[in-house]
């Protein structure tokens, strides 16, 4: 039942205070014959208990990753969590909170805003950072967007090694706007400088480029950079913010705005959200940025703090001429990235990022040493790596090594028919040799056995 | 108690050598980096990131948290927001292992328990909008909005029409127009009346072969059911138009009026709001879109399917729009909307609604004693006053009352907003509040109201901070702690 104080006594005082006799009377300027004649046809309420005991049922009927050995990756990823991002984030008076509207009443947010956003441009490499977006895709549309209104161009070339979902986004947005999307093949697993070069001209707007890519693979970003910018576009560049401790600063390789996905700093899997946005650029692109950025200023005092600033580029001031419809960030999730990184420090992100890069590497090797598996790129890769599979059927192999306990790979298929025989794998700081071990030598029975578990 | 030492940044405390997390030693062969990774693509310097101990980081956060007001701690009638107490029972069920721990691509075979609750929020909110089918894909209101027009201009392309606008109230949420541009539409502003409805001739005068959507926010962003509705929707649909609702302010008619009922073609819930969602000091939020049979079709796909007792997700939509963002939505918090639905069930949601307007009536007739309330003596889950008469008698602005507010304890109202009354302070106080809360808040309006003009203006003075410089904040931007390496 709701969660209401108010007693009957308490009901008919207001009531006789307002001069109305009937709670039904509140709704008089709902026209009599728009209001709903019947209860709500939804199931009855439950208690505490109840909801718990049915709540339990259903979570109960799922494998959670950390109870299966997963190597799924593909933008969505199982890294450790230390406990201290999930008990100081559950502090209500964080999670309670909204936007600071009110900074005198909002300091606490608006600190962990702006050490966020310090944070985000050390890592990129960007002088500036919002205050975070809804997730990777929409914030690489948003960095698009901010491209196209910048140079006043019109086109967009991408490649098929950034995210399929990220570029499907963006083809969803472009189906309403005057821009066109140019996707590259990337038919070695990354970006081909020679295609690149051949279809960049003065009307391109911007080169997007996900880095490491879709496949895992490191793109050669800073050539990439210097066809863009001979060409007068900017460079976006999509990347694993994890990834940071161990590859180069975007900055440090010729990006003019980075977008990512915050997920892996300190976020759970959560069936692919809430996630974190992250949006960053180079200073002449912030009066373009959308979302809420937090600016450091003084009170009346002198004292140092923090406000909500540069709001003339945004929707509750703008309205129509707004940079983006976007209202609210994800503070919650930018939190969690911002007490992940404090705890982590740059020892700590440099060990995440190096255990991955190892492990993800014995990973490939203990795999592919035996038929049928084989990596199907050369590129060399960060954690992530695509396998081929020379007779085993994609889809059920990965099925029946599901059904074995272990999520064994993301099925490439779907989204590249010319893949439909090849599987992304991610390894993370979190597998064991023997989780590693166990996960190949299950690939390997199923793939070569007589009667396979499916048939 | 708060810690006033405690307002360094991370980048203060940090001590070279100190750490918090440390990372196990790696169980497999090491390779040289040189031999995994061309040189060109390292990093050439470690992160530039603090270097603290456990004890701090966790110090640090939790002295942050206690600079917050929040609606754990204190009374937050932030308009327009719906910022009602968030059950502790659905933080515990959303963080179980089978909902929280579930990764976007793992086999659907490995997750029925998670597709069958969304499944049935699909229905859920489908019933509590009398509309017939439900995308829950949107990140958040804006992006329902944006998600919503899409279907609208995937729609009208299939029909082979050319519909080019979208009709706003001049009292819509900024995000309204916002997101009709970024669908392709020009936006164009309805006049409204001093009640926050919509103008009836001036919406007639614009309404053409052009009007693909009007856009309308019931009730209102002044607290009133517009009551036109009925004849609203007759007249956009009479010229081929679709109502879009912008679902806000659901907060008031759970159980008591139907948006598909009253005319709505389209909606977006915003769970954060009406279903008890934290806000998170910002988001997350999401941004389910309900729409007609017609539109159906067009929704971002994948949508949750149910086929031979089996929930997939079923992404083989031919017309649908596309994705709007990666992945499912943020079913974070649509675990918990799930959760808050089904604590309530149909008599608990309507009793949501019941008491949302009773505690915001009642709080009217004791503030219209104050201050005035343009729209009148009735409203429904919230209202707006104007302090534009202290204003220009005494020199008190709305923000001088919302600073003076904090020092009282409660958290302001929502000020300069809707853009149509001067002054406003708009008032939502949820159901959640008692009635002692609303009597103390409206002790401490009038007696804010009768201090010296000085003293108001120069709250607050028990906030951590007083007022901000924000004209510094923008004009000389810091938007970033200064390089510890002057890199």
């Amino acid at each position: 039942m709701p969660y209401v104080a108010n007693t009957s006594t308490d009901e008919r005082e207001m009531l006789a205070a307002i001069g109305i006799d009937s709670l039904d009377e509140l709704f008089a300027m709902v026209p009599a014959d728009l209001r709903l004649r019947r209860p709500l046809d939804l199931p009855p309420a439950l208690t505490e208990l109840e909801l718990t005991q049915h709540m339990h049922r259903l979570a109960g009927r799922d494998l959670p990753a950390g109870q299966a050995n997963c190597f799924l990756g593909g933008g969505s990823y199982d890294h450790f969590i230390p406990a201290v991002v999930d008990a100081l984030a559950a502090r209500g008076e964080f999670y309670t909170s909204y936007t600071p509207y009110q900074p005198e009443a909002s300091q606490g947010n608006l600190q962990v805003f702006f050490e966020y956003q310090t944070l985000i441009t050390r890592l990129t490499g960007m002088d500036v950072s919002n205050a975070s977006l809804y997730d990777g895709a929409s914030a690489t549309t948003e960095a698009v967007l901010m491209a196209l209104a910048a140079t006043r161009r019109r086109r967009v070339v991408t490649f098929k090694s950034v995210h399929p979902e990220y570029r499907q986004t963006l083809e969803t947005y472009f189906d309403n706007l005057d821009a066109e999307l140019v996707t590259l093949a990337a038919p070695a697993g990354s970006a081909d400088l020679a295609t690149l070069s051949a279809a960049i001209d003065d009307q391109t707007a911007c080169v997007l480029l996900q880095q490491p890519n879709f496949f895992g693979a490191v793109e050669d970003a800073a050539a990439i950079a210097e066809l863009a910018h001979a060409a007068g576009a900017v460079l976006i560049v999509v990347v694993d913010p994890l990834s940071l401790g161990v590859l180069a600063r975007p900055g440090d390789y010729g990006a003019d705005i980075v977008a990512a996905e915050g997920q892996s700093l300190g976020s759970p899997l959560a069936f692919g959200g809430p996630y974190l946005g992250i949006l960053a650029c180079r200073e002449a692109f912030v009066r373009r940025m959308p979302g809420r950025i937090t600016g450091q200023t003084q009170d009346r005092d002198g004292r140092r703090c923090w406000v909500l600033t540069l709001q003339t580029r945004e929707q509750h001031i703008r309205r129509e001429k707004a940079t983006s419809n976007i209202c609210t960030n994800q503070g919650l999730l930018a939190l969690r990235a911002t007490i992940y990184l404090a705890a982590l420090g740059p020892a700590g992100l440099r060990e995440v990022g190096e255990l991955c890069l190892q492990k993800s590497h014995y990973a490939l090797q203990r795999l592919t040493s035996q038929s049928p598996f084989a990596p199907a790129f050369a590129r060399p890769f960060f954690k992530e790596f695509v396998v081929r599979s020379r007779d085993a059927d994609v889809e059920s192999l990965l099925q029946d090594a599901a059904e074995a306990g272990v999520f064994a790979g993301v099925p490439l298929g779907g989204w590249y028919p010319e893949l439909s025989d090849c599987f992304l794998v991610a390894v993370t700081e979190k597998r064991t040799r023997e989780e590693i071990d166990t996960w190949a030598t299950l690939l390997h029975t199923i793939a070569t056995s007589a009667e396979p578990a499916h048939a | 108690m708060r810690n006033r030492q405690a307002t360094s940044t991370l980048f203060e405390l940090s001590r070279p050598g100190r750490r918090a997390a440390r990372l196990p030693a790696c169980d497999v062969p090491v390779q040289p980096l040189a031999d995994l990774l061309p040189a060109r693509l390292l990093a050439a310097a470690p992160p530039d990131l603090p270097e603290l101990f456990e004890g701090d980081v966790v110090r640090h956060f939790t002295n942050l948290s206690t600079e917050n007001m929040s609606v754990d701690t204190h009374f937050y009638p932030l308009g327009s927001c719906t910022m009602k107490y968030n059950p502790k029972r659905n933080e515990r069920l959303a963080s179980l292992p089978g909902f929280v721990d579930v990764h976007p691509y793992q086999p659907v075979s490995t997750m029925q328990g998670l597709l069958q609750l969304l499944y049935e929020l699909q229905g859920l909110l489908a019933e509590i909008s009398g509309l017939d089918a439900v995308s829950l894909q949107p990140a958040a209101g804006a992006h329902g909005e944006l998600a919503a027009l899409m279907v609208a201009a995937a729609y009208f392309r299939d029909r082979g029409e050319q519909r080019t606008e979208v009709l706003i109230p001049d009292s819509a949420h900024g995000t309204n127009p916002a997101s009709a541009v970024m669908a392709g539409f020009k936006a164009v502003t309805v006049k409204s009346t001093p009640e926050g409805f919509v103008d009836l001739a001036d919406l007639r005068s614009k309404l053409s072969p052009a009007t693909a959507v009007f856009m309308i926010t019931n009730p209102n962003t002044l607290g009133m059911f517009d009551g036109q509705i009925a004849e609203i929707a007759r007249w956009v649909h009479d010229a081929g138009g679709l109502i879009y609702l912008d679902g806000a302010n659901m907060n008031a008619i759970l159980g008591i009026a139907r948006p598909g009922d009253f005319g709505a073609d389209m909606m977006h819930f915003n769970p954060h709001k009406t279903f008890s969602g934290p806000h998170g000091g910002g988001g997350p939020g999401a941004g389910p879109i309900a729409v007609r049979d017609r539109l159906a079709p067009y929704l971002p796909a994948p949508v949750v399917g149910l086929a031979a007792d089996k929930y997939f997700l079923d992404a083989d939509r031919p017309k649908s729009i596309g994705r709007v963002r990666s992945f499912f939505g943020n079913t974070g918090v649509l675990v918990r909307a799930y959760a808050y639905i089904r604590t309530h069930g149909p008599a608990g949601l309507r009793r949501v609604s019941e008491t949302a307007v009773l505690n915001a009536n009642y709080l009217l007739s004791r503030v219209q004693q104050l201050l005035p309330v343009p729209q009148g003596p009735r409203c429904m889950h919230e209202f707006v006053a104007s302090a534009s008469a202290v204003k220009a008698e005494r020199g008190i602005t709305a923000t001088d009352i919302a600073k003076r507010l904090l020092d009282y304890g409660f958290h302001p109202p929502t000020i300069y907003f809707p853009l149509t009354v001067r002054e406003a302070m708009m008032i939502e106080p949820t159901e959640t509040e008692s009635k002692e809360t609303l009597d103390a808040f409206a002790a401490a309006l009038a007696q804010i109201l009768g201090e010296p003009a000085d003293e108001v203006r120069a709250a607050p003075a028990s906030t951590p901070i007083s007022r901000p410089d924000e004209v510094r904040a923008a004009r000389e931007p810091v938007l970033a702690s200064p390089s510890s390496t002057g890199a």
